[in-house]
């Protein structure tokens, strides 16, 4: 698959502090890319590498397999975790402004804009000022201003902070609907249970050192431990449970279920094969549950911080 | 370059639609002009105020020949001693009371005469006793020695000095006067537009960064771009206002005036009248022509080129302390040296006033950060060009250089958020 951005051993110093450390990355086209890491692990900085606010001290960055240069700016849209918008400035104005910077021609913006505008059904605000909308509402406009130009790469930081639940899954859709146009994008955020969602690749980035990157699907496969949750109603429960223990490494259970009277997690080790195991739990008792343990993204991201 | 344009045109127009630019453009002269007529009208009322003074003369031949003027109007006490006269004067809340006692010589009576007054006389009124007193007895004293007073004033001899430059461009007195007051105008019309719109610059930068928009401009733009679009527009604004004082100050003078029939100090259309009508006065006409004297072309470029260096030296080095900090007071700090530098600027500034070939201020119109005010003080009254031409030079250097510096200051502090820096923090910026 194409990689519409490649990072190749970027390293960023900020005087004797190291923010980047010979990160590599390489982001495929067309997907959603999450970006994870604890506070200060260096993902801003890398952001604002890729969007050229900031030069890497070595290290090159590959944008359509064109080294990083001006042109790149109005394929790209950023919405920083620290946004802002002009108090001051009329909101219709100031959007044109914006996107004029990003290269735009002034009509097709305006033309553009009013369409957003309509959809997401604020076009009476066009007139007003940022000191007298909310927050969740100058955030909405912050995100028209980010997809206006139509860029190539989309990259939030933290999106969905600020937003009310309604107008997160507004916002998401709409992430999801440039996505499915076309649009790459890069996530940045804390909240894994949206990486979990949305991505289908991360990289995890701690203490300016990558730790993990790739295929979210792979990366779980290489981070589960063959841990089964079974859940059994048996006639005699007692002997199954101590044949289970003498056979097989158990541990307590980590689920619930109902109607069962034996529960509980197995790993399997490598010499040993699910089936087996089934046609025992099956012999002459009723299965109610079996469900192999999948790490989720959270598990992984404190685990490999743990161990880092 | 496109995006240059893009932000040059929003903060002109930004500046110029807002409300306290308008507000402040409108009514700045108005006020300047009301301040120039309450002066006016509170000075004529001072000297409309005559003061009363009484004159008890023993001698007999001092009262006759003091002359009351507009200001101060002498009048005799007869027969009265020292006590009685103090309290008469008092009673009639005279301004004061002069009391001469007779003696023989002239010089005797100089030295005994005196004055009481209820607080301590000004000293116009002072000088002009002391003055008249001095003319009379002295001729007084002409007279017993058998001098003739007219022999000695027909032989008096005036100096008035025929000044030409080695380029034999003539010179009076007045044109150094008016150089003087000229190079002081612009001096501080400078001082005040880089200022006043080097904070303006800096207030645009902190509003920037503080409602954190900074971080998609500059995804978007370099900051070098933002900032010069900044700076540059910034300026346009400021020479709009300044058009539009020009003509509502020209316009409200004219109106005053002519309404009500007073004339301005500050009124140089008088001087073109005057000249035109043929009634004119020496003084003014001197001043006038002193005025058409000054290297007027050399004035001007050297005006632009000063103004255009000193307004980017400061207004860069003022976007660097807003982008280092969080908010107006934070800036306080940083804004200390530039103040300084300034201060020191008006002060050599005083000295080029008495005095401007000396070395001190030839010195200081070759330092950067003085001399958009010290050498516009100087060339009025002649500066060799080569000596601009090595100022502006040095000027022009030490801007590229501040610019640089300042922008990499810029460049890290829009982004830096939350700790007030240190001046070592600014250091350790410029290796970022």
């Amino acid at each position: 698959m194409k990689n519409l951005l490649s990072i190749d051993s970027v390293s960023k110093k900020f005087g004797s502090h190291t923010a980047l450390n010979n990160i590599s990355l390489n982001i495929p086209e067309g997907c959603i890319y999450g970006l994870l890491g604890p506070n200060g692990a260096g993902k801003t900085t890398l952001i604002r590498i890729i969007n050229q606010i900031s030069l890497p001290d070595s290290g090159k960055v590959f944008f359509n397999n064109q080294e990083l240069n001006a042109s790149h700016i109005k394929q790209i849209g950023y919405l920083p975790e620290e946004r802002g918008l002009y108090p001051k400035m009329k909101i219709g104005e100031q959007a044109i402004y914006l996107a004029q910077l990003k290269g735009m021609e002034r009509k097709m913006a305006r033309s553009e804009l009013k369409k957003w505008f309509d959809k997401f059904e604020i076009s009476d605000w066009w007139n007003k000022k940022v000191t007298e909308l909310s927050k969740g509402m100058a955030q909405k406009v912050q995100f028209i201003v980010t997809v206006l130009h139509k860029p190539k790469l989309l990259i939030f930081d933290e999106p969905f902070s600020g937003f009310d639940p309604i107008n997160a899954n507004l916002i998401k859709d709409e992430i999801l609907q440039l996505n499915k146009e076309g649009a790459t994008v890069i996530f940045s955020t804390h909240r894994m249970e949206s990486v979990e969602e949305l991505c289908e690749y991360i990289t995890l980035i701690n203490k300016s050192n990558k730790i993990l990157d790739g295929n979210l699907d792979e990366i779980k496969k290489d981070f589960k431990t063959n841990t089964f949750e079974v859940a059994v109603n048996s006639p005699d429960a007692k002997s199954l449970e101590n044949k289970l223990k003498l056979e097989y490494e158990t541990f307590a259970p980590t689920f619930r279920t109902i109607g069962d009277n034996l529960r509980m997690n197995i790993r399997l080790v490598s010499r040993q094969n699910s089936d087996k195991l089934i046609n025992l739990l099956n012999s002459n008792s009723r299965l109610i549950h079996f469900k192999e343990v999948i790490p989720n993204v959270n598990e992984i991201f404190i685990n490999s911080v743990k161990n880092d | 370059m496109e995006k240059f344009i893009i932000i040059t045109s929003r903060e002109y127009l930004n500046k110029i639609t807002n409300k306290t630019f308008i507000l402040s453009t409108l009514f700045t002269p108005l006020i300047l002009v009301g301040l120039v007529f309450l002066i006016g009208w509170f000075a004529s009322i001072n000297n409309e105020e005559v003061s009363n003074v009484s004159v008890v003369d023993n001698s007999g031949y001092i009262f006759d020949k003091l002359e009351s003027t507009e200001s101060i109007k002498y009048t005799q006490l007869k027969n009265f001693d020292i006590e009685e006269a103090k309290l008469i004067s008092k009673t009639k809340s005279d301004f004061g009371l002069l009391y001469i006692e007779n003696l023989e010589s002239p010089k005797k009576i100089a030295e005994t005469i005196s004055f009481y007054s209820e607080d301590t006389p000004s000293l116009t009124v002072i000088g002009n006793i002391e003055g008249q007193l001095e003319n009379i007895l002295t001729n007084k004293n002409y007279k017993i020695q058998g001098i003739d007073i007219n022999k000695i004033n027909s032989n008096k001899i005036f100096v008035s000095l025929y000044q030409e430059t080695f380029q034999g461009k003539k010179t009076t007195k007045a044109d150094s006067f008016v150089g003087l007051l000229f190079g002081m105008f612009l001096a501080f019309l400078l001082y005040m537009l880089i200022f006043a719109y080097g904070g303006m610059i800096m207030a645009s930068v902190i509003e920037e960064k503080s409602s954190r928009i900074i971080e998609v401009i500059v995804s978007s733009v370099k900051p070098f771009y933002l900032i010069s679009g900044k700076i540059v527009g910034t300026s346009l604004a400021g020479i709009s206002q300044f058009i539009v004082w020009a003509i509502l100050f020209y316009g409200f003078s004219f109106l005053i005036s002519t309404t009500f029939g007073i004339t301005s100090t500050y009124d140089n259309n008088e001087f073109m009248l005057a000249a035109e009508s043929n009634a004119i006065s020496e003084a003014s006409l001197n001043m006038l022509s002193a005025f058409f004297n000054l290297p007027l072309v050399n004035i001007l470029i050297a005006f632009i080129f000063y103004f255009i260096g000193g307004y980017f030296l400061f207004s860069s080095m003022f976007a660097a302390i807003g982008a280092a900090v969080d908010n107006q007071t934070d800036a306080q700090q940083f804004m200390l040296p530039i103040t300084f530098i300034v201060i020191i600027a008006l002060y050599v500034g005083i000295f080029t006033a008495e005095n401007p070939d000396g070395v001190v201020s030839v010195i200081f119109s070759m330092i950067p950060f003085t001399s958009p005010i010290v050498m516009m003080m100087r060339i009025p009254n002649g500066v060799p060009i080569s000596e601009q031409i090595i100022s502006l030079l040095i000027l022009y250097l030490t801007v590229i250089f501040i610019i640089w510096i300042a922008a990499k200051i810029y460049r890290i502090g829009i982004l830096m958020y939350g700790k007030k820096p240190s001046y070592k923090d600014l250091i350790k910026w410029l290796k970022y």
